[in-house]
């Protein structure tokens, strides 16, 4: 409004915004994109190369052409720009509320260095010598997170978190086997609240998994551990500070308890955001220990696709290391398959290397006083976020004790007053641009939600989130049934849980849901 | 009156309200079994709160399924609590005492059970005791307003108890859940401690039922898995003896042997030894050989014996101990549950107590477990 002197408007103050952000999701109702292909449509008309056609044996020519959608450049352009705007993350939301998953902020400047054509051009079956740029990257980042974890050796190959517990996992059994007692050795411990990878992963080799669960006070029963800790231990795998961002006082004893008898200790470091700088898994007498560089090192989540994980190990398990290992003579770097005792690959070739990149930049910007101060900063954030929650009529934790990096919270009080379940509080914080997460199931705290602040948000980030809590708690004892019918501002409006328990409606790809929907 | 037809149309709820449940609890009374108690209660001028928690679940069960139809009896046995949650019920011909007592609740069950497509019923472990007397034929849930409320049939709170009946009118899933009680008389004189009386059938709405007072059927597939483990560790030649429970009774299911709910059983290589025995058969049948008991945990307090299972007595117990052990069935999220608060045992020997005191594996599912402390039950409460 452009008001000149004198005109009544002039003197009108622009209007206020609300305490809260009228927000409201893009929703495009965007088809599949199989649904969008046309016969013919192409975004690249290839000229012909002027090469002599190779013919290719039958064995491996396709019968018919791949299913692939046919579309042009813009319309391929837009569907994903519309996708882009109908999701909720980092970069355009208040993203504290994925607690475990420690969503910080990835800078951008690192993506320049992963699109350089000097990475994104690079081959993984290069000869060595034309590729030791990146090698190099892969050697330092090593040593980096050999310095920050305290250990000997750092594989880099696993390509996520999972990956790189399973990777620990495997590097103990191919440890006990080669003394002989891998039969033996049939048993891993854990902690309720480790991160669950940790008893799947275990699972999943073949060991059973012994659960230690808290005591009064909120920390793992360490008389538990005593009680299983025997022969049959092949390792304890631990999450510390815990899910519930409890920080166990007591770790080096319990490294001590499993190897007196003889087991290995394996410390899931995945999301290292409260410690950085501050402990090492090495110095706390462990064996093992794992990254994620999504969580702990800013690269991005990639929603299960190529995120990045990081083994980490003691001198006595290195010949057990993901095979090929970098290795550097001084002058150059070469990859090393000869390993008699790796425990093979974890995945084709090297590792996920735009997010080796991105971690090593990341961490070369900040420096090591820089990395302590990360951890200073999540632990600050998440206790000053701590008490404008609790401070919240209906909130609650479990245990009283300080928190590290997260916390594991309650609406157990809420629920009793209103019936109005966390999950639906997540859903209707939704409409107002942010979301969060309840919980690993089952349930081990009623209610429960996590939130995790990381180094990256900004105490008005920290107070917009609280806000948002407070407003929806209160519209829940005021009309729960408002909270129930959210979204209301979202890309879509609610989506039937019952079809995520059900592998008759899952359709995780174009095939299946083909198969399963439209036959 | 409205008139009952034989199906009601839609999704139909029934209600049945103990109007003096809970009216004990606030006057220090620890129950309110017994008009003795009842008339005590009101001496000392408590009011019942059963008729407002049912409302309260009645409303929560509308304000989400608006044309839900609500069915039963006049009065303060559900009538006045519906009226007061805005329903227009439909009612069933029914006199009860005055004042009603528990048999009133089993035949007001029984007079609606056919017709409904869920119970709602309001009071405590003594009132699902009771409706499990009436045998409904339909699924079950508890609106806690009792002054003990140790039974896995009850949701968290009655808004809980509507939003799981709306919910139930979709999902129609069940799960089992035990139905405990306490003698009363004994919870005054300091000795708590609850016994299994049976399972109803609840509505199990996915994790609808994380709530810390359901019992070992969380969630369906969980018994059948920690089920399942056991019949994996069991060892040739060894005997099992099976303590009451549903987990456990999925044990003898999971063996294709008809073991029982409330009775305890022996199992030995994948047959059945003997079932519903006696302490005096127990001690011949556990004798001079490896012999493990297989228990499960009673109620919301953590008895793992001398509850229920009285049959495991000390002298069996110090045989089964000598020779095998113990092991305890449990969901992960059952000894969550507890708050890092033992398991018990109440063997009513201090020295047998004293024999099974310590870590026992609790086995949790498939290829997974815990250890968890059982302490005697003397000693963690005191006289």
């Amino acid at each position: 409004m452009s008001g000149h002197a004198g005109e009544p408007f002039a003197e009108l103050p622009v209007a206020p915004k609300p305490p809260l952000r009228r927000f409201h999701q893009a929703r495009w109702d965007e088809p599949i994109i199989f649904e969008q292909s046309r016969p013919g449509r192409r975004g690249v008309a290839v000229p012909a190369a002027g090469v002599p056609a190779v013919e290719l044996p039958a064995s491996v020519r396709r019968a018919e052409p791949p299913k692939l959608p046919e579309m042009s450049q813009l319309h391929v352009l837009r569907h994903y720009v519309r996708l882009s705007q109908e999701n909720l993350g980092v970069d355009q939301a208040i993203a504290v509320g994925q607690g475990t998953c420690t969503m910080k902020y990835s800078p951008k400047v690192n993506d320049r260095f992963v699109t350089d054509p000097r990475i994104a051009e690079l081959h993984p079956l290069q000869p060595e010598d034309t590729v030791q740029g990146v090698l190099e990257i892969y050697w330092r980042l090593e040593r980096m997170l050999a310095e920050i974890s305290g250990m000997y050796r750092v594989s880099l190959q696993p390509a996520s978190g999972s990956a790189a517990i399973y990777a620990n996992v495997a590097m103990i059994r191919a440890y006990h086997a080669s003394r002989g007692d891998a039969e033996q050795r049939d048993q891993v411990i854990t902690t309720m609240f480790s991160h669950p990878s940790n008893a799947a992963c275990a699972k999943v080799a073949g060991y059973e998994v012994i659960t230690l669960l808290p005591d009064e006070n909120g920390y793992p029963d360490i008389e538990a551990l005593r009680a299983a800790a025997g022969p049959r231990t092949a390792a304890l795998m631990i999450t510390n500070p815990e899910d519930t961002g409890i920080f166990n006082p007591r770790i080096e004893e319990f490294v001590r308890i499993v190897h007196e008898a003889g087991g290995l200790a394996c410390y899931d470091q995945a999301n290292a955001n409260g410690l950085l700088g501050i402990t090492r898994a090495a110095d706390a007498g462990f064996d093992l220990c794992h990254f994620n560089l999504h969580k702990t090192f800013s690269t991005p989540h990639a929603c299960g696709g190529p995120a990045a994980g990081a083994s980490c190990v003691s001198e006595a398990l290195a010949p057990f290391l993901p095979s090929p290992t970098v290795e550097f003579d001084g002058e150059s770097y070469r990859l090393d398959d000869d390993r008699p005792q790796s425990v093979g690959k974890m995945r084709p070739f090297l590792g996920v290397t735009p997010n080796v990149v991105r971690a090593y930049a990341w961490i070369m910007a900040l420096g090591a006083e820089g990395l302590r101060e990360v951890a200073e900063t999540a632990v600050l954030n998440n206790n000053y976020l701590m008490r404008k929650v609790l401070d919240i009529p209906g909130t609650g934790t479990h245990w009283d004790r300080n928190r590290l990096e997260q916390v594991r919270y309650s609406w157990q009080g809420l629920f009793e007053e209103t019936g109005v379940h966390s999950e639906e509080i997540g859903v209707r914080a939704a409409d107002f641009g942010v979301h969060y997460w309840t919980s690993h199931h089952p349930f081990l705290v009623p209610e429960p939600f996590t939130l995790e602040p990381t180094e990256s948000y900004s105490k008005e980030d920290l107070d917009e989130y609280a806000a948002i809590l407070a407003h929806v708690a209160d519209e829940a004892r005021r009309d729960p049934d408002l909270v129930r019918g959210a979204p209301y501002n979202q890309t879509i409006h609610k989506i039937d849980p019952a079809t995520l328990d059900d592998p008759k409606q899952w359709s995780p790809t174009w095939r299946a849901y083909t198969r399963k929907h439209l036959a | 009156m409205t008139p009952v037809r034989p199906r009601v149309p839609g999704f139909t709820v029934g209600l049945v309200v103990n109007p003096v449940a809970g009216i004990g609890g606030p006057a220090g009374l620890k129950g309110s079994d017994g008009e003795r108690t009842q008339r005590l209660a009101l001496a000392r001028g408590a009011s019942p709160r059963a008729a407002e928690r049912a409302a309260q679940a009645v409303r929560a069960l509308l304000a989400r399924r608006p044309g839900t139809s609500i069915l039963t009896v006049a009065g303060p046995m559900g009538e006045d609590s519906a009226r007061a949650a805005g329903a227009n019920p439909l009612l069933v011909p029914f006199a009860p005492g005055d004042p009603s007592e528990g048999r009133d609740t089993t035949a007001a069950v029984e007079a609606i059970r056919e017709v409904v497509d869920l119970l709602l019923f309001a009071g405590g472990d003594g009132t699902a005791r009771d409706v499990l007397d009436g045998a409904p034929s339909c699924p079950a849930l508890g609106v806690p307003a009792g002054v003990k409320v140790y039974s896995g049939c009850f949701a968290l709170s009655p808004a809980t108890a509507g939003v799981m009946a709306a919910e139930f009118a979709d999902a129609r899933e069940t799960a089992e859940a035990e139905v405990v009680d306490l003698d009363e008389d004994a919870y005054r004189r300091g000795e708590v401690g609850p016994r299994l009386y049976g399972t109803l059938r609840v509505p199990a709405v996915r994790s609808r039922l994380s709530g810390r007072k359901l019992g070992s059927a969380a969630s369906p597939g969980t018994a059948e898995a920690v089920a399942a483990e056991v019949v994996t560790r069991m060892r040739p030649g060894a005997r099992y003896v099976l303590g009451p429970g549903a987990t456990t009774m999925a044990v003898g299911r999971r063996l294709g042997l008809a073991t029982t709910l409330l009775g305890v059983d022996v199992v030995q290589d994948g047959a059945l030894v003997a079932s519903d025995v006696t302490e005096k058969q127990l001690l011949d049948l556990v004798d001079g050989r490896e012999t493990h008991a297989v228990v499960s945990v009673i109620g919301g307090q953590g008895f793992v014996l001398g509850r229920g299972n009285q049959q495991l007595s000390p002298a069996v117990l110090r045989k089964i101990m000598a020779s095998g052990g113990l092991v305890v069935l449990a969901t992960q999220q059952k000894l969550a549950g507890l708050g890092g608060r033992p398991l018990l045992a109440d063997t009513g020997d201090p020295e047998t107590d004293a024999l099974v005191e310590g870590y026992v594996p609790v086995i949790t599912g498939h290829r997974e477990s815990a250890l968890y402390r059982i302490r005697p039950a003397t000693e963690e409460f005191p006289a």
